[in-house]
């Protein structure tokens, strides 16, 4: 592992240098979005100054110039996770798109009156209301993979639960409020002995560890690079090509078609742009491969370690804390940089405004997880999350507020 | 840079003194016999519930409890409510809630209301804490839809 120098990372997000009430910025609300590098800031202004014009429209130079930036972008992307080829991955908004789109194109087409869908208790919402949505329609059977108290797939019976009528099963890769790491190759294969396909919801992977959708063998994978230091406005979907051929469109309109007549009706383009109807999103996108070469500059596997290393600290002070119960595992060998936690006798939005109060930005409620959250019999967690430019000393500063805080309601 | 960081004096405009002893001793907390209705209130986005039982006798508000789990705010504010409301007629009650809404809102309070309103002048920190209004209001609004729904309706 190369030595990271954090500070020369830190000094690349000009957000990190701002205060709130009156102290530095401790930015520990990750998953719910990063922050920008100026890079990727540079990149979204200079794009407007000197390159706009839509894709794939015209002859002139400006527009090649921004197709080019565009199709190079995707495949950055494509080179990021490994997939066969750039045509398997399409832009979406977000990760909630990507889920939706498999949900009301592939779903419509293959699920099936007693049908199943597999997914587990420990979903975004984005990835249970799509298919709650679909299985209605559908008059199909939504089912929850077991899961361990302390928030890890239990596998005893699993021939049960994904069986000959299991169509897909769609699960977080990693869990935005357990930080539990799910075994996804094994749960693919898995699958695939049933012949049901497998939709991982990598809105939490791709941004923080290597992930191989070839080595995976997986059919869908969805993730947005608001989360992964990219703008807001730019989800990817990839999905196995032969299934991206076979699905029907989403959207139709512009870009999505070969050929349109006033009588019959049209002819679909090619991937990736069957899925890609109307004006995309190019200037978010081009700044979305911009974020990736950021990442691929610090390297995603040194990303990881960093964050790992934050984690053990967090993890083995807070388990030391009396009153603060930590939600999922406790081995912080099993988690990505993500801790929920609750505290006995402080309600999370009260910690959660006084954190505030020192600069300290965590995230409170449920966590687009209701049902999850609901499970611990709590109604809200408080939830911390890490990125590569955080720092031991703004854990210290998070655990020394704690305590103050502590303090400060029970004096 | 744990040095560099100040105290947490900033807070005391939202958990003044009363509120925080209304926190940790709720009042009218004992559900009563026979109310006239018995329901929960809450805030599904933070989480914050409220269950409200009263008995009015004619439109005398005889007796209320009020209990729950949430935020400092929000049951402090709850208990708050249920000390004021206890013995005051609907009008008297509704008024209040006018009050207090009008205060969190930011408006003028005139010098008779913050005098009618007790106690409860100390949400009036709450303002420069937008975001936590929402849960100060909890238990002063539902208490409004309830008797709105309850009692104009029979
Ligand atoms: C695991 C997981 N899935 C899905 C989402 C939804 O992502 P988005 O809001 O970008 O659609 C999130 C982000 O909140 C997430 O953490």
């Amino acid at each position: 592992m190369k030595k990271l120098d954090i500070q020369k990372i830190r000094s690349d997000f000009p957000i990190l240098s701002r205060k709130v009430n009156g102290n530095k910025l401790v930015y520990l609300d990750n998953a719910a979005t990063t922050q920008k590098p100026n890079s990727v800031i540079d990149s979204i202004s200079n794009f407007y100054k000197t390159s706009n014009s839509n894709v794939h429209r015209g002859v002139h130079t400006l527009s090649i110039e921004s197709t080019e930036n565009y199709e190079f972008a995707r495949e950055k992307i494509a080179k990021l996770i490994n997939s066969p080829s750039p045509e398997t991955v399409i832009w979406t908004r977000n990760t909630s798109e990507s889920i939706n789109l498999v949900a009301f194109t592939w779903g419509e087409k293959n699920i099936m009156s007693g049908d199943n869908i597999v997914i587990t208790p420990m979903e975004h919402h984005s990835n249970i209301v799509p298919w709650q949505q679909i299985a209605k329609k559908k008059n199909a059977e939504i089912r929850y993979l077991p899961m361990s108290n302390d928030g890890k797939i239990e596998f005893n019976n699993i021939g049960k639960i994904i069986d000959s009528k299991t169509k897909i099963v769609a699960l977080t890769h990693v869990s935005n409020v357990l930080g539990t790491i799910n075994p996804a190759k094994k749960i693919i294969d898995i699958a695939h002995d049933k012949n049901a396909v497998v939709l991982l919801d990598a809105a939490q992977s791709v941004p923080h560890m290597p992930v191989d959708v070839s080595d995976l063998d997986v059919d869908f994978l969805t993730f947005s690079l608001h989360k992964m230091m990219g703008p807001t406005g730019i989800g990817i979907l990839y999905g196995r090509k032969q299934l991206l051929d076979e699905m029907p469109p989403y959207m139709f309109g512009g870009d999505m078609i070969l050929e349109v007549s006033y009588e019959k009706d049209a002819k679909w383009n090619s991937l990736p742009y069957k899925f890609e109807a109307g004006t995309p999103n190019f200037a978010d996108a081009i700044a979305s491969g911009v974020a990736v070469d950021y990442l691929n500059q610090i390297g995603i596997d040194n990303i990881w370690q960093h964050e790992k290393l934050i984690t053990e600290y967090a993890m083995s002070k807070m388990l030391s804390l009396k009153k603060i119960h930590i939600l999922g595992s406790p081995d912080f060998k099993d988690r990505g940089g993500v801790i929920s936690f609750y505290h006995e006798d402080i309600h999370p939005h009260d910690l959660g405004t006084a954190l505030d109060q020192r600069g300290i930005a965590i995230r409170t409620g449920h966590h687009c997880a209701m049902p999850l959250v609901r499970s611990y019999d709590i109604v809200a967690a408080a939830r911390i999350s890490f990125y590569v430019y955080n720092t031991i000393d703004e854990v210290d500063a998070f655990l020394y507020s704690l305590e103050q805080i502590e303090g400060y309601f029970t004096k | 840079m744990i040095s560099q960081m100040g105290g947490l004096d900033g807070l005391d405009d939202l958990y003044e003194a009363i509120i925080l002893d209304h926190y940790h001793n709720p009042r009218n907390k004992k559900f009563i016999d026979n109310p006239d209705f018995d329901e929960e209130i809450n805030n599904p986005f933070c989480g914050d519930e409220l269950r409200i039982q009263a008995k009015f006798n004619d439109d005398k508000l005889e007796g209320i409890s009020v209990s729950g789990r949430g935020c400092a705010i929000s049951q402090a504010s709850a208990s708050l409510l249920a000390e004021y409301v206890e013995g005051k007629n609907v009008k008297e009650i509704l008024n209040a809630v006018n009050i207090v809404r009008n205060m969190l809102k930011g408006e003028e309070i005139s010098e008779k209301d913050r005098e009618n309103i007790q106690d409860i002048d100390a949400l009036s920190g709450v303002q420069k804490f937008p975001i936590r209004i929402k849960c100060a209001l909890l238990g002063w609004t539902g208490f409004y839809d309830l008797i709105n729904a309850n009692l104009r309706s029979s």
